[in-house]
């Protein structure tokens, strides 16, 4: 790898929010109580956090909900002020923050484009310019002279992503862009990331989506109650973060019996009819679902699991490599090519399919690797009102006149 | 890959919160030009009438006060040209009122540009006034338009019209800052302003003019910075029989009172925003 400039550079950043704990407060309650101090929690949102981000590096930001990452996002951006610590910036910030990138309901998209485009430093002219690009990238031409107000949520999704991704800022700083949005538009927005990626700017993401940050990061970064937990390769970041996940809110079972790492998913998906990947199937077609499955330790009594949950967490079905037996001793290094099929008789709707590997046949297995939504599909062409699955079966009729008890 | 080895670019400047002013001066003109225009034609020209409303609003006002007290009340006997008079204060008055009005929540209903951007915070007070002062600018045309029709003699005087507008901006400039960082922490002042701003306009010599003021009182009156603007423009324009604001007041040494109540207001808007600023976001 070349030698990079770091564009970010924060050096023990803290923040910390008073929040009173009696929030709303009159004048005339001060009045009344001029000496009483107002009592307030204090809430230590970032606790000297220190990093670097490079030039043209993809970086991500995960940590569980409260861990800090959007306010330290939001420091990035300039739009909170530190408390302690400094943080260097090169070049100019586009943010896209709690899904949005500061637009007016009240007016309509040109008005919104272009004001944005002043904040960001262009003057009115070439904010103006830029604004077909925008619109022809959030495909919402129809919709020029509607107030924002009456946009989808998802329609103003796609526009303020698309007024970060049109910016010719050097770094984009975005906040959970998947959580909204059709299953086109976040492919849409999977395909810029992947175009940003390659043109080399600079990108910090926050996101819980695991996957997406194995797909894209080049770093990421776990952030847990405000501290800076782990930085590194995302592959080692997300077992930090299923870790601390999982390792707490199924207290039933010891954590440490968790760490062994053996195992792991390297990819997912659902094949198509003609052999290519897909997310979306027919009713009917074959589905089949493969997993590659890396092997970095050596072990003798692996077992892997598959599921099929509905977008509602409905278990269709589930299983395991049981039926073929162990696979006997796998060495480290090796990859395995898990391939499930089934009949297509899901009703129309999302599917997520997940991928575990365990070891050991003894209760509590460890567990090596955990994705409970390790790919997604959808159905369509389903007869309507079949249920969740159409199982086969048969219809008879007969008249049940002559054998009705008296 | 994890220790603090690469160097940082050279280009890295650090990043501070935001504040009231900050940035390019240029991209903040351009700013509150751009909110300030936008939210006038909103405003404005939003409905099927449009400006019509904007321009009929203190034309109805004014023929309801000019009924009331030059036919009923008989107020405005004695004062030369009444009703032009009337006419110029509620103009300039209503600008003060509307300004500072809309300002108290103007930070507040502008959450979605503040928790997410990053941009000099002063820029949203300073276009409410500017939305307001572009109505009065359209209003003060008609105005002028009256006056000449009315049957006042222009006078070269007229064209100082402008030079009273800056004060009058910089102090409604001064009051919308003021109320607008404190309504993000005590949203009580929002009622306390509709009561404190009636009581201004009837402080201030709108309905009436200074001399029907008892003596008295015609001092403490005019230490309100905008009892002395409407004042002299009641000299420069209406009535050049009238006393000028200074003349009113007793001399340039009475009228410092007024100057230093007018450079408290504006510096202390100033500063309690500029303090507030980098805080906003939060509070929100």
């Amino acid at each position: 790898m070349r030698e990079r400039d770091a564009v970010v550079d924060v050096k023990g950043l803290s923040k910390t929010f008073r929040v009173p704990k009696q929030h709303v407060m009159t004048i005339k309650e001060r009045a009344l109580h001029p000496f009483r101090r107002i009592e307030v929690d204090e809430l230590h949102a970032l606790r000297d956090v220190s990093f670097q981000i490079l030039d043209g590096e993809f970086f991500g930001i995960v940590g569980r909900n409260g861990s800090g990452k959007s306010t330290l996002l939001k420091c990035l951006a300039g739009i909170y002020s530190a408390d302690r610590g400094r943080i260097l910036i090169a070049g100019r910030v586009a943010p896209f923050i709690e899904l949005g990138v500061g637009f007016n309901p009240d007016l309509t998209a040109l008005d919104n484009v272009v004001i944005n485009g002043v904040m960001m430093g262009l003057t009115p002219r070439e904010a103006r310019r830029r604004f077909d690009e925008i619109i022809a990238f959030a495909e919402l031409e129809e919709f020029l002279d509607l107030k924002l107000k009456n946009y989808s949520s998802g329609m103003q999704v796609r526009l303020a992503f698309s007024v970060m991704v049109q910016s010719d800022a050097e770094m984009l700083l975005i906040d959970e862009v998947l959580a909204v949005g059709d299953a086109a538009f976040q492919q849409k927005c999977l395909d810029q990331f992947h175009l940003l990626r390659d043109a080399g700017r600079t990108i910090v993401l926050v996101t819980h989506d695991m996957l997406t940050i194995e797909r894209f990061c080049h770093r990421a970064m776990l952030l847990e109650t405000g501290r800076l937990e782990e930085i590194g390769e995302p592959r080692e970041i997300r077992r930090r973060y299923l870790e601390l996940n999982f390792g707490r809110e199924e207290g039933a079972a010891p954590a440490r019996d968790r760490r062994w790492r053996g195992l792991s998913v390297a990819e997912a998906w659902v094949q198509a009819a003609d052999g290519g990947r897909a997310d979306a199937l027919a009713h009917g077609e074959p589905l089949e679902m493969h997993a590659l499955i890396d092997v970095e330790e050596p072990i003798e009594d692996a077992r892997i699991w598959f599921w099929l949950d509905t977008d509602r967490q409905a278990r269709i079905f589930a299983g395991n490599t049981d039926a073929l037996g162990l696979p006997g001793r796998l060495e480290a290094g090796q990859r395995l090519h898990l391939r499930v099929a089934a009949p297509n008789a899901l009703a129309d709707g999302r599917y997520y399919v997940g991928w575990s590997a365990t070891r050991g046949t003894a209760v509590p297995e460890e567990i090596a690797a955990f994705h409970p939504r390790a790919c997604d599909f959808t159905v369509h062409g389903a007869p309507p009102d079949a249920g969740l699955v159409s199982l086969e079966h048969t219809v008879t009729l007969e008249s049940a006149l002559a054998e009705a008890p008296r | 890959m994890n220790a603090p080895a690469a160097t940082v670019s050279p280009e890295a400047r650090e990043m501070h919160g935001p504040s009231a002013l900050g940035g390019s001066a240029r991209r903040f003109l351009d700013l509150t030009w751009m909110i300030g225009i936008t939210e006038y034609r909103l405003t404005y020209f939003g409905s099927v009438l449009g400006y019509l409303w904007a321009l009929m609003r203190p034309l109805l006002l004014f023929g309801v006060l000019y009924v009331v007290f030059s036919q009923i009340v008989k107020f405005g006997e004695g004062i030369r040209n009444y009703p032009v008079l009337l006419l110029l204060n509620i103009v300039l008055f209503n600008f003060f009122q509307e300004a500072t009005s809309r300002s108290v929540t103007a930070v507040v209903e502008s959450e979605s540009l503040v928790r997410k951007m990053h941009f000099p915070r002063m820029v949203i007070p300073l276009s409410t006034v500017l939305t307001a002062a572009l109505n009065m600018a359209l209003s003060l045309l008609a105005v002028m338009v009256f006056v000449a029709a009315y049957g006042v003699d222009p006078r070269p005087e007229w064209l100082l019209l402008p030079v009273l507008l800056v004060p009058l901006l910089a102090i409604t400039a001064g009051v919308a800052m003021l109320l607008s960082s404190l309504y993000v922490r005590f949203r009580d002042v929002s009622p306390i302003w509709a009561v404190l701003v009636t009581a201004l306009f009837y402080g201030s010599p709108v309905l009436y003019a200074i001399d029907s003021v008892p003596e008295a009182y015609q001092r403490a009156v005019l230490c309100n910075p905008i009892a002395m603007l409407l004042e002299q423009a009641r000299h420069w324009i209406v009535d050049p029989s009238a006393p000028g604001a200074v003349e009113a007041i007793g001399g340039a040494g009475w009228a410092l009172i007024p100057l230093a109540v007018f450079l408290a207001v504006c510096i202390g808007g100033f500063w309690v925003f500029n303090r507030e600023a980098p805080r906003i976001a939060e509070r929100l």
